[in-house]
């Protein structure tokens, strides 16, 4: 009986199809913009307009910016792209070397770049440079580690990493997403240097993942932790930094970031020119201007995110008020103080994803 | 034999209107599909991309505890999306179709397709801002007294829940408005002039015949909800994973697209088994 009603009934399918076809197109995005000119794969401070527009301007270009999280998703639109697409590729420090391994990077001329001018810490030349060829040039560097709200916790407690395993902060803390800086800090918590994290090692960087796990209000990525800081879901934000509350400080002046007695981690971002770039020079005029004193200082301060300026000479162009943000005159002690990303291999990598990604799942 | 030409070029004109939905559905569907699968295959050894042909991905995905999570996960939050969509979407879509007068009811449908009006990012973060502990939400209790000190449904499977619903049940009222607003009212008085009560009505009348609506509603919303990274990645604050942001660590993290491949079939596979379930009402046929 019951089919019968249904087969007989005008109501069906083909109106809730239309309505729901309506309904789904609604979810899809707008087409992207084509590339033309200089074509420059970034970190999303590079795309402030105060950053580009110079250049623009001075070179009579137009710079089409794509921007990319995490550096997988980076080779994968390289992947998926026509060789001479891309022209400048703005990258994580601690992925230079697998980029050069994949050839995706021309070399620079040293005699073209303001070397001798950027902080000696952060050259990084043996990440850089390859059988005696420059492949990348540090552009910007900074800190991960805590970032807080000093009006709800105490400031004290902050310059102590172990105290964010303990039960005063339970589910006040928000922990930053990348499983290579977090599991430094975690072991400089344990007492270890990040480059002893080992395959030995691991089953203690994860027992005391696990623990601050559950101390963790939330895990995100660079925006979903910031905003919990801001909207004060979390007051700690572990893997924070200059990076994550700079931008906000004017906002809220409450926030601000320690670099633990146990030590920092160094993040470093680097820019290069793509090997099948057909604009070379274009590109290579790209990056001087970023690594100049002006570009620099404009790269410090994008609104999307600040760091310090790799270029020393920055600081003659950047206010007093934005250097005393950035820590300045702390550089020399941060820097003496913190320890670069460690690079595992290929094996080590992932099997420390695999922590993560339990780690995520706890 | 006379009718054989015109029988020819009916069937050439019938192929000439499917053929271009059969050559886009080759191209952007099965072909991709195809290489995806042929992906999951291979492996992913640091740089290098090994393409013999192997299983080692789906033994990874048995093996790996997480992975299997991930998938349950996925599962439960989507299957409590659903069913809670549905719950909202058919009184909204009753009211739009049998309470509001024909000339509000235009007025009705914009309103309830507004959300769609809205990048799905910003109202996933619009959502994130109103259930935080400084959010909206928390504030309107606190000062309604319902709470003492401040709550906060963000960051959480909750959260995560909240944001799927307020868009999947717009989806769900569209589809079964559509059904509502066609349906007779003759059945209606011919249930009740057989006796039947409106409980009656409702239940063997009403709902059998806005089923394919809500089966549709439903379908979409499953394939939709339990494909998608962006509402748990914003909202879910990864206090436990679903596939999709398993999948999307894969790749954004060590390119690894033959394990991300891997995942992703066993994705399709999920949802080819539900629409094998819900096929007795996606039939077209059936209209």
């Amino acid at each position: 009986m019951s089919s019968k009603v249904r087969s007989e009934s005008p109501t069906g399918l083909r109106p809730a199809l239309a309505a729901a076809a309506l309904a789904v197109l609604a979810l899809r995005p707008g087409p992207a913009a084509a590339t033309e000119e200089l074509n420059a794969l970034v970190w999303c401070d590079h795309t402030d307009p105060a950053l580009i527009e110079p250049f623009e301007k001075a070179h009579d270009v137009k710079v089409n910016l794509k921007e990319y999280e995490g550096t997988g998703t980076a080779l994968a639109l390289v992947d998926q792209s026509q060789p001479g697409d891309w022209d400048v590729f703005v990258v994580d420090g601690v992925d230079v070397p697998r980029v050069v391994e994949a050839g995706l990077l021309a070399p620079l001329p040293d005699d073209q770049l303001p070397l001798d001018d950027v902080f000696p810490q952060v050259r990084m030349d043996d990440v850089t440079v390859h059988d005696g060829k420059r492949y990348a040039v540090m552009e910007k560097f900074g800190y991960n580690v805590v970032g807080y709200n000093k009006a709800k916790v105490d400031p004290a407690d902050m310059r102590d990493l172990t105290t964010l395993w303990g039960d005063r902060y339970k589910g006040r803390i928000a922990v930053y997403d990348y499983y290579i800086p977090l599991m430094d800090l975690v072991a400089l918590e344990l007492g270890m240097k990040p480059d002893e994290i080992s395959e030995k090692t691991l089953p203690k960087i994860r027992e005391a993942l696990f623990k601050l796990k559950d101390n963790a209000a939330m895990v995100g990525e660079v925006v979903s932790s910031t905003t919990a800081l801001a909207t004060g879901e979390a007051d700690i934000l572990l893997g924070g930094g200059e990076w994550a509350v700079a931008v906000m400080e004017a906002d809220n002046p409450d926030l601000t970031w320690v670099l633990p007695k146990q030590g920092g981690i160094l993040w470093a971002q680097s820019i290069g020119v793509f090997q099948s770039s057909k604009k070379q020079q274009l590109a290579l005029a790209f990056v001087k201007y970023i690594m100049s004193p002006e570009g620099q200082a404009r790269l410090a301060t994008s609104s999307c995110f600040w760091g310090m300026p790799a270029n020393r000479k920055a600081g003659a162009v950047l206010s007093d008020a934005q250097k005393a943000t950035l820590r300045w005159d702390e550089q020399p002690d941060f820097l003496a103080r913190s320890y670069r990303y460690f690079i595992p291999d290929a094996a080590l990598d992932a099997k420390m994803l695999d922590v993560w990604t339990e780690f995520l799942q706890h | 034999m006379p009718d054989a030409p015109r029988t020819l070029c009916g069937r050439l004109r019938g192929w000439g209107f499917v053929l271009p939905g059969l050559v886009w559905t080759l191209a952007f569907f099965l072909l991709p599909l195809a290489v995806m699968a042929l992906y999951s295959l291979w492996q992913r050894l640091g740089m290098r991309l090994v393409t013999e042909l192997s299983l080692a991905n789906y033994r990874a995905f048995l093996a790996k505890s997480f992975f299997l999570e991930s998938l349950l996960n996925s599962i439960e939050v989507t299957v409590t999306v659903t069913l809670l969509s549905i719950l909202f979407a058919y009184p909204l879509a009753w009211i739009l179709a049998e309470k509001v007068p024909p000339r509000w009811q235009r007025i009705g449908l914009a309103l309830a397709v507004l959300p769609f009006w809205t990048s799905y990012v910003v109202r996933s973060y619009s959502w994130l801002l109103v259930l935080s502990e400084g959010g909206l939400l928390s504030t309107a209790l606190q000062d309604l007294g319902l709470v003492d000190g401040p709550v906060s449904l963000a960051n959480s499977r909750a959260g995560t829940v909240i944001g799927f619903v307020h868009f999947f049940v717009m989806l769900l009222t569209l589809t079964i408005y559509a059904n509502l607003s066609q349906l007779p009212r003759n059945y209606r008085r011919a249930a009740q002039d057989l006796g039947a009560g409106p409980v009656r009505t409702f239940l063997h009348v009403i709902l059998p015949l806005t089923l394919p609506g809500i089966m549709v509603g439903a379908f979409l919303t499953f394939v939709l909800c339990i494909g998608d990274y962006i509402t748990p990645q914003i909202l879910g604050g990864n206090r436990e994973l679903l596939l999709p942001q398993t999948i999307m660590l894969q790749i954004a993290r060590r390119s690894d697209f033959p394990m991300a491949s891997a995942l992703a079939m066993v994705l399709m596979a999920l949802v080819t088994l539900v629409y094998l379930a819900c096929a007795r009402w996606l039939k077209l046929e059936r209209v």
